[in-house]
């Protein structure tokens, strides 16, 4: 089943969002990469390269969605995916989407035993997905 | 470049950045998020401690290593304690100058074109600085996807790095040369307060930005300067 990384700056609010997402889709390999190695706010390469790689350890070869949240955080998956073997890039694709509704899309998609590239097009639907109903004045 | 050298370097990067750790963080909390000489600091202090920098060279425990492999286990630390673009940024830089030092910069990959090129030279520590400064810069501007003028590190970094690859061409003295290195980026740094960000968090405050030096210039141009104040140890 193809899981689901998720890399920002604060561990609270990812796992935050791992507890919304077992709560959704129980099943589906998720794994975080929150904060530094330091325990501090920010994003760190070598956090999501392990993370990465305990998601891939657990997805039968279906692969992996990396979802992020800010700024520096697609620097870090950058950084880590250099350092990532070739068969384990092959496995992996990037959410443009927002984290929270992303994730949430691609967990329900992947319970459903689709493809990477079907999950990936479920979470890159969360962008622009109309939160408040239309006839209400914002 | 030496073990030595690279040792006393990254000792005398986390010295400057710790003394100048509030200054840094007050420039970010103008037009960033308000933390870069904090989380420079420990990861500088970090490098120093896993490094085994504090004690004087091959005593204390420290790993034995030669120059390149420090600078990559410095990048290492560096980019996963850091955090934020400076993390990335300034970890990568560093596993590029010693990847470069490793084999003469054939590592440096070709798809990008490069903003500083060095030729190879026999021997020598100013041809290697140069170029481990020459592929630290192209690594950060291929990552961040930046060039000089859009108010960020590279504002420091291009200046000096062209600044020494001229006086090694020109066979200039290296205490000279990285003093004058290290002159140009301070004040490539100063010329990032009158621009308008394009790069990293401070770009969210458009023309909110301008008036200010960037923090990262401003952190670029003291590493620079920690290479001026190694020689003038050596």
């Amino acid at each position: 089943m193809v899981g689901l990384v998720l890399v920002g700056h604060s561990p609270r609010l990812l796992d935050g969002l791992r507890e919304m997402l077992e709560q959704a889709a129980p099943e589906v390999p998720v794994a975080t990469a929150g904060g530094t190695s330091a325990g501090v706010l920010g994003t760190s390469a070598p956090l999501v390269l392990r993370a990465l790689r305990d998601v891939l350890d657990r997805c039968d070869g279906d692969g992996a969605l990396i979802l992020i949240d800010l700024g520096s955080a697609a620097l870090a998956v950058e950084v880590a995916l250099e350092e990532a073997t070739d068969r384990e890039r092959r496995l992996v694709r990037l959410c443009d989407g927002p984290i929270v509704e992303g994730a949430v899309l691609a967990a329900v998609e992947a319970a459903s035993g689709a493809g990477l590239d079907a999950v990936l097009r479920a979470a890159d639907g969360a962008t622009g997905s109309g939160k408040w109903p239309d006839d209400l004045a914002r | 470049m030496s073990a030595s050298w690279v040792r006393t370097w990254l000792r005398a990067c986390a010295a400057l950045v710790h003394e100048r750790s509030a200054w840094l963080t007050e420039l970010d909390a103008a037009i960033g998020d308000g933390d870069h000489g904090i989380n420079l600091d420990r990861g500088f202090a970090l490098v120093v401690a896993r490094l085994g920098l504090d004690g004087e060279d091959g005593a204390g425990g420290a790993p034995d290593l030669p120059g390149d492999a420090l600078l990559r286990e410095a990048g290492r630390v560096i980019l996963g304690s850091v955090g934020g673009a400076s993390g990335a940024l300034y970890g990568r830089a560093l596993q590029r100058a010693g990847a470069a030092l490793a084999d003469g910069g054939a590592a440096v990959p070709a798809e990008h074109d490069r903003v500083v090129v060095v030729p190879a030279d026999p021997g020598g520590e100013a041809p290697a600085v140069a170029r481990a400064l020459g592929a630290a810069v192209d690594g950060i501007a291929a990552l961040g996807r930046s060039a000089p003028g859009d108010k960020t590190m590279l504002d420091a970094l291009v200046p000096a790095a062209v600044s020494l690859r001229a006086s090694v061409v020109a066979g200039q003295e290296l205490g000279v040369a990285l003093d004058l290195a290290a002159d140009a980026a301070e004040r490539g740094a100063e010329a990032t307060i009158p621009l308008v960000a394009r790069r990293g968090r401070a770009s969210y405050l458009g023309e909110r930005s301008a008036g200010h030096l960037d923090p990262g210039a401003a952190s670029s141009a003291l590493l620079v300067r920690a290479l001026a104040v190694t020689w003038s140890r050596g």
